[in-house]
């Protein structure tokens, strides 16, 4: 190998090595921390992948089963460790088998870069084999994406995407390097990028907007807090914390802000929208001050907009300018990141501790408790219920778990009554609502955080979407306790036509394989329950478990999750069955 | 805010970068929504480009479209103005048979009258060009039409602003 030494403008010393475009990739990757990605190689990527096998004492590449679960990995990687994810992929369906993960990763704001190899320069264009217009097809659901030809460009486009990707909101960009620039060699250095013309990560705090929000806070007589992921991406739970204490507020999440604040902490009221809690729900539409904290007014959390909240001051604390009155009109608008708005915030705000206001909420926990919550954790009924198995997993694993769901009823059942101590705790596919998310997603959580036990929990419908990376747990030894409630259809689907279609149960009965016999195959110790009395033992045995561990649990096939906001009503009009 | 639909022109100053124009057409086509002119031309500034797109649509949906153009990574600054707010012109080329010229002295007429410009002329066709206004290229078009025209293009709206867009100090805080 070739080394020089270049001298700049500002006589400072440039060291640069000549090497390929391809170890260029590779040491990018290492010059930005990254010790593990996850991939699946083809021609396109193929000097990549021989650059990984010299490095592979420095990065550790995981093989996963198919592309669009190396973006969940990438994504679960992420979720749970603050960290950029990274997947990589061929050219053609290598590259389009991502697009889902991307787009999941889009909408729910997590960083990941994906590099993508790509037919060589000459043949762009001319429908070469494996040839796709990956830029063209991915910058929908990118935050940043481009394409390099050149080997020289490399370690600039990388820079530049992982900057991207992690800072202001977070999300994914993607990298599209030909097979020539992999092969050709230039002198390589590599600065991180800091900077972007054009980009404003985080905007300004406007003016006054601070103490405008104080003022509406601290007259308030009913404010409610409602927060979203932005409170864990900008690590903003210390200051969250003292917000909610010091001013007494309750204080409601979405899907991905949930374990910002301990489900057992006093304040917090539950979770919004449409299957999320009874008082969190009646009481926003009551409340006199709404304050959002990093979160983006989703449809499913606001149920009909003409009457949301309309009773109320808005106070919207976000990163991203375009959400400022994308779907709720705010009173005040306090731009920039969570922790330093937040931190800065607090001491303006008054001690209270709206006990009336509060009790209100407890009030409507008892009601839901009573219709709802009871039946689900303590079922009297003979079959098994979700709640229950969610519950015996609380009490085992002490609220300790990062629980990684899926898409569906279980999902729901899980974010409803799962104990979280710890932030990032709840890694889920919230926006996108993608099917086949959780058990990858599990699988890129516990090898970014090996010390922490990852429950991933699925049903029948989605777990079998991505099934086959049950090879990846196997082969990685990835210690993921997978969790399926298999209740023998597309339960959300079925109740929705239960609810909406007159019981038509069109395609969403499940014929179920011998999931046990599956997981066994991979050499995966595995367990089915089909009766109450034998649920806790198995969860113990599954918990005490070094290794991966499958657990099937059957449970009722027609139980249905409530409360429920009807698509397209207010959130008033919240149902209890 | 008014939710009536109007006609927005739609400033957008970027990089000079492939692929940006697909990302900008991106968020329109999401939102089903029919760009009625668009031009890309450099700007007053070194190196940044200049969008301007016409849509028809209500201020309050514009107003969110700016702030989902101006999230593009490679966006410098997006702003929106109605028709009172700018200075615009369009273009038009006609292609004509050479003979009408000599022949139809109607033509020359709505040539001098619509302050239209003879770019070239040939024994075979002449080529003329108008700038103004949609209308007044819609009227002189349909004037022309009853002759025959052999080629008929418009450009896209390109306008300036009567209020001043900040960007060379836009880009120094950039810079900063």
């Amino acid at each position: 190998m070739e080394t020089q030494t270049i001298k700049n403008n500002q006589n400072a010393t440039k060291v640069t090595e000549r090497i390929s475009g391809s170890e260029a990739i590779v040491r990018c990757l290492i010059e930005e921390d990254v010790k593990i990605i996850y991939g699946y190689p083809g021609g396109a990527i193929m000097p990549v992948y021989d650059e990984l096998y010299k490095y592979q004492d420095k990065i550790h590449h995981v093989l996963t089963r198919h592309e669009q679960g190396a973006t969940h990995s990438a994504q679960g990687f992420a979720r749970i460790s603050g960290k950029v994810g990274v997947a990589i992929a061929t050219s053609g369906p290598g590259a389009t088998n991502l697009i889902t993960g991307i787009a999941d990763a889009q909408i729910d704001s997590t960083p990941m870069v994906c590099i993508t190899g790509q037919v060589p320069s000459h043949l762009l264009g001319s429908d070469a084999f494996q040839e796709t217009d990956i830029v063209g097809i991915s910058t929908p659901v990118t935050k940043w994406n481009c394409q390099v030809t050149k080997a020289a460009d490399i370690p600039a486009a990388l820079a530049k995407a992982f900057y991207i990707a992690r800072s202001g909101r977070p999300g994914p960009v993607l990298v599209d390097i030909t097979k020539d620039a992999q092969f050709e060699a230039f002198d390589f250095s590599y600065e991180k990028c800091t900077k972007v013309r054009s980009y404003i990560p985080v905007p300004k705090t406007a003016e006054g907007s601070l103490e405008a929000a104080a003022k509406l806070i601290n007259e308030a007589k009913k404010p409610f807090i409602i927060w979203g992921q932005g409170v864990i991406l900008s690590e903003a739970e210390t200051q969250f914390k003292a917000l909610v204490e010091k001013s007494g507020i309750p204080a409601g999440w979405t899907i991905l802000g949930a374990s910002a604040l301990s489900t057992s902490h006093p304040l917090n009221v539950g979770m919004l929208g449409m299957h999320g809690n009874y008082a969190p729900n009646k009481l926003t539409n009551e409340c006199d001050v709404l304050i959002a904290i990093g979160m983006r007014f989703d449809d499913r959390v606001t149920g009909k907009l003409d009457e949301y909240a309309t009773q109320a001051k808005v106070i919207h604390f976000e990163i991203d300018p375009a959400e400022i009155d994308k779907n709720i009109k705010t009173d005040v608008a306090v731009l920039g990141d969570a922790k330093v708005t937040l931190g800065a915030i607090l001491p303006m705000i008054n001690e209270n501790s709206h006990e009336d206001w509060h009790q209100q909420f407890k009030d409507l926990y008892e009601i839901e408790y009573e219709k709802v919550i009871k039946n689900d954790i303590h079922p009297t009924k003979e079959g098994l219920t979700m709640g229950e198995v969610i519950k015996e997993i609380n009490i085992q694993s002490k609220g300790e778990a990062a629980i990684v769901t899926d898409v569906g009823q279980h999902q729901m059942i899980a974010c409803r009554y799962a104990e979280f101590n710890k932030t990032k705790s709840n890694i889920t596919s919230g926006g996108l609502g993608t099917m086949g998310f959780g058990l990858p997603a599990a699988i890129g959580a516990k090898m970014a955080a090996p010390e922490r036990e990852v429950v991933s929990i699925s049903g029948d419908g989605g777990y079998q979407m991505t099934i086959q990376e049950l090879g990846t747990i196997f082969q990685q030894k990835a210690a993921v306790k997978v969790v399926v409630l298999n209740n023998e259809f597309l339960g959300m689907v079925r109740q929705w036509q239960q609810l909406f279609f007159e019981k038509r149960y069109a395609s969403t009965e499940m014929v179920n394989p011998n999931f046990v016999a599956i997981a066994e195959g991979y050499y995966i110790k595995a367990k089915k329950v089909t009766k109450r009395e034998e649920l806790a033992d198995a969860v113990a045995e599954m918990m005490a478990s070094k290794e991966a561990y499958f657990l099937e649990v059957c449970v009722e096939k027609e139980g249905n999750v409530f409360p429920m906001v009807p698509s397209g009503a207010s959130v008033s009009e919240i149902r209890l069955e | 805010m008014s939710t009536e639909r109007n006609l927005y022109t739609i400033s957008v100053y970027t990089e000079n970068n492939i692929g940006l124009l697909n990302r900008i057409s991106a968020i329109f086509q999401r939102r089903h929504i029919n760009i009625e002119s668009l031009n890309i031309s450099p700007s007053e500034i070194d190196g940044v480009a200049k969008f301007t797109i016409v849509v028809n649509m209500s201020e309050e949906n514009v107003k969110k479209i700016i702030g989902q153009i101006e999230k593009q990574v490679e966006v410098i600054k997006a702003y929106y103005h109605d028709d009172e707010a700018t200075i615009y012109q369009i273009s038009g080329l006609f292609k004509i048979k050479s003979e009408l010229l000599f022949e139809e002295r109607q033509i020359q007429n709505i040539i001098k009258e619509s302050n239209a410009r003879i770019v070239t002329v040939n024994k075979d066709f002449f080529v003329l060009e108008k700038s103004g206004k949609k209308a007044e290229l819609v009227e002189l078009h349909q004037k022309l039409s009853a002759f025959g025209i052999m080629q008929y293009t418009r450009s896209g709206r390109i306008a300036v602003t009567k209020e001043e867009m900040k960007i060379s100090t836009l880009l120094e805080t950039y810079y900063n």
